[in-house]
């Protein structure tokens, strides 16, 4: 498939997986702070962190209060990752591939534009949940309308490949700014709070309830544990890096556990560090450690994907002449 | 809804006669037009333009905001051509395109009708469309245009002309078939009862054409539609075809020349390219023959061409014949190269390079439209009986200054289809596209084309860009298919 196709299918996938994180980030804090009186105007700010995208806002709101953050990240334009930008990125990288995808993908795409773009024009907030909500709804029939009416080859797996990128290097950035913030209060385990708070925290990820039927009770390591390591939870790291990885495979070919270029090489290497980390270990050398590196060699991935796919060199790949028949 | 205070207000109309009696063929669709209940075909028009929007269809207007896309405005009442109509069009559409082939390959190799002196020398090589690059070039089959739009109207008698030859890039098809879909979605009975000539094999018989242009002997051609990119106004189509046909969209950049070859990049390195359906101008395929500033372009790609590495669709340099000022001459091009009559005529043509002509035109600007023979889109265009007396001096200028570069035709009553406007109709007037596609083997030429709408009371301009709309174009077959009775007689269905 044509390079410039492939970068478009896999950036499209991304920014819809990194809108529905955003929705879920502002859905879940929204909800906590309600939980919570008093605590409303101390959330907001560790969010924006968690986007990355604290300086910007420094420079274009100053303090965050809900109104402001919920502004910048869901409608501002001026935000490249603000849940509007993202939905209009992915549409254009959509309409640029308009003639690869299905119809139905464009049109399940177009209307999530609409939705978005009518939203913003509105702004009327009377309803946030179901607002952040619908985003979510939007995003999940997306993946749903694409698994089931495109080809499951090359570009479907470029595809898979962005969005569980994409959703990794999210949940390492969520578990990083929340754990810190939460961490005092592992002192009060058991109190009412403390399960409001850890409880956010795995909403966040939507992952409440199947932590509750892994682990059961609220204990922040098994939180860590469920979020980075499990093996088949599908917002955790490790699940998201093993199918990138067989995505990866599908596209180049080479068997598990080998590599013919530089990115199956970065992601290789990265997953077999998963599976064989515990959590001690994790622990020992410290979390914040553990997750910061883990982000950097994600976007390391990110980075040699883009050079081996998407701007091929003449000069390094010889032309193959077909056979004349 | 009805019809009933409709006024055709002496134009000639495509659904009713004089009279005001439906044309043969239109009274099914008018009779369950009618027989709808109050507001239901405002709401089906409602629900159109809202599925034509989900859908994506729409172009972006030049010079306004990049993030302004725009519906091509879209009318729900059909336009019907009788089959008799339609076949006197096709076949005179074949003709037409024949001879203008024949003249484009006689232009850049033999030119022998410059020099037997049917069509001067010096307008021809002067004109807009002519390249030089192309001089010598012998494309595959003899075939330079492979993809035709030539627009049609019928004045007040119901005459068709042929109004302007698109022998370049010409575009709007993806919207006939678009349309289409959704009127067999909002009118199912009636179009099975009207009996429709189908358009939806368009992209299939595209393909075909295409694929036998391919000049390598492989079984299976690698095409691609080359596109200008997202911005283009024309991208929607672009993009649509692509998909039709399950062939790779490219853009410039897709694309390099690598040892005399095409080809794309992709993913797994370099892979060759057959053949390429163009929506790209002359001026900026390949920065190497045309214009050096081209940062669309292929290096490389006209000598690839020339070799016979690579087809193009259309060949470069058929904006020869499309040229307004050439346009003049076709009714004596199709007798020189096919010693027949035009069976389409063109409108009666003043060239402004003729001295009798020019000071007519110039006595008589109010009564004559008049055109820059290198502009399209309806710019550069003067409508004299809607112009005010500053633009007519404007123009007056013009034509002195430039007289090779100015013909006029008189104000055609332009035709008029039905049009919904909020609860009742009014007429407005129309064109007709037809698309020809001319493959080695034979010529096609879709039943039905794009029906553009002036939307604006009074309007003459039709064009996308001036406030124009489209209609589906219903070419009825030839026995005329069910009677009215069956399809009134499912009332759920419609």
């Amino acid at each position: 498939m044509l390079s410039r196709v492939a970068n478009s299918i896999y950036w499209l996938n991304r920014y819809i997986e990194r809108a529905e994180n955003v929705a879920r980030f502002i859905d879940a804090n929204y909800h906590m702070a309600l939980d919570i009186p008093g605590m409303d105007s101390d959330q907001w700010q560790p969010l924006i962190n968690t986007t990355g995208d604290h300086e910007l806002f420094k420079k274009l709101y100053g303090e965050a209060t809900r109104e402001n953050a919920i502004e910048f990240l869901t409608f501002d334009r001026n935000n490249p990752n603000s849940i509007y930008s993202c939905v209009r990125s992915a549409r254009e990288n959509g309409r640029s591939v308009r003639e690869y995808v299905s119809s139905e993908m464009w049109e399940q795409l177009n209307t999530f534009y609409l939705m978005i773009n009518d939203a913003a024009k509105e702004k009327t907030m009377d309803l946030p949940h179901q607002f952040f909500v619908n985003i979510m709804n939007a995003s999940h029939a997306f993946i749903g309308v694409t698994d089931s009416t495109m080809n499951h080859g090359e570009g479907w797996h470029f595809g898979r490949m962005g969005r569980m990128l994409e959703r990794a290097d999210k949940t390492t950035r969520l578990l990083d700014v929340k754990y810190f913030i939460l961490l005092p209060s592992v002192d009060y385990v058991g109190s009412a709070y403390d399960n409001i708070l850890w409880g956010a925290l795995l909403r966040s990820a939507s992952a409440f309830e199947m932590y509750r039927k892994r682990h059961g009770r609220i204990d922040p390591k098994k939180i860590v544990d469920f979020l980075v390591l499990d093996a088949n939870f599908p917002r955790a790291v490790h699940y998201c890096l093993t199918t990138a990885t067989i995505s990866m495979c599908n596209i180049t070919g080479s068997p598990r556990g080998t590599f013919a270029n530089k990115a199956e090489q970065s992601l290789g290497r990265l997953l077999t560090e998963f599976q064989y980390a515990s959590l001690e270990e994790i622990f020992e050398n410290g979390l914040h450690q553990y997750l910061d590196n883990t982000q950097t060699r994600i976007n390391a991935v990110g980075a040699a994907v883009q050079d081996v796919f998407f701007s091929p060199k003449v000069t390094e790949t010889p032309a193959i002449p077909r056979a004349m028949e | 809804m009805r019809f009933d205070g409709y006024d055709t207000e002496g134009f000639y109309d495509e659904l009713f006669d004089s009279q005001g009696k439906p044309h043969p063929g239109a009274d099914l669709l008018i009779q369950r037009i009618n027989g709808l209940p109050d507001t239901e075909l405002q709401r089906r028009q409602k629900a159109a333009e809202r599925a034509l929007l989900n859908l994506g269809i729409t172009f972006n207007v030049y010079g306004s905001e990049a993030q302004s896309e725009k519906i091509f405005p879209f009318d729900i009442v059909p336009r019907i051509v009788q089959s008799k109509e339609w076949e006197v069009l096709e076949r005179g559409l074949k003709q037409r395109i024949k001879a203008l082939n024949c003249f484009i390959d006689d232009v850049y190799n033999e030119q022998n009708i410059l020099k037997d002196n049917i069509v001067p020398t010096e307008l021809v090589l002067s004109a807009d469309g002519f390249r030089k690059p192309c001089v010598g070039l012998k494309p595959p089959g003899g075939i330079w245009c492979h993809i035709t739009g030539t627009d049609l109207v019928r004045d007040g008698s119901g005459e068709f002309y042929v109004l302007e030859d698109n022998l370049r890039c010409p575009s709007g098809v993806s919207y006939v078939l678009e349309n289409r879909m959704i009127m067999k979605r909002t009118f199912p009975m009636v179009f099975d009862a009207c009996s429709v000539q189908p358009v939806t094999d368009y992209p299939s018989r595209l393909l075909e054409m295409l694929q036998g242009l391919a000049p390598h002997d492989v079984r299976a051609p690698v095409v691609v539609v080359w596109t200008p990119g997202i911005y283009n106004s024309a991208y929607f189509e672009h993009s649509f075809l692509a998909q039709q046909m399950g062939v790779p969209l490219v853009e410039g950049g897709d694309l390099t020349v690598h040892r005399g070859e095409v080809m794309m990049r992709t993913t797994k390195g370099l892979e060759r390219v057959d053949v390429i359906y163009r929506r790209i101008d002359d001026d900026f395929m390949d920065p190497k023959a045309f214009r050096s500033d081209s940062m669309l372009g292929v290096p490389g790609l006209m000598k690839a061409y020339s070799k016979g590495r690579v087809a193009l669709a259309n060949a470069p340099g058929t904006g020869v014949a499309d040229d307004k000022a050439v346009y003049a001459y076709v009714p004596e091009i199709i007798n020189y190269y096919l010693g027949e009559e035009p069976i389409i005529k063109n409108v009666p043509t003043y060239a402004c390079w003729r001295d009798n002509d020019r000071q007519y035109v110039l006595e008589n600007l109010e009564k004559l439209v008049v055109k820059a023979v290198n502009e399209s889109g309806g710019y550069g265009m003067l409508v004299g009986p809607h112009s005010t007396a500053a633009e007519r001096e404007e123009f007056a200028k013009r034509i002195k200054a430039n007289p090779r570069t100015y013909i006029a035709q008189p104000t055609l009553a332009l035709s008029r289809v039905p049009v919904l406007m909020d609860d009742h109709f009014e007429g407005r007037h129309v064109d007709l596209r037809p698309y020809i596609l001319y493959g080695k083997e034979s010529i096609y030429v879709l039943p039905g084309g794009l029906t553009r709408v002036a939307l604006k009371k009074g309007s003459l301009v039709v064009n996308s860009s001036q406030g124009g709309g489209s209609k589906d174009t219903w070419v009825l077959n030839a026995e005329g298919g069910t009677s009215p009775e069956s399809a009134l007689a499912n009332e759920e269905g419609l």
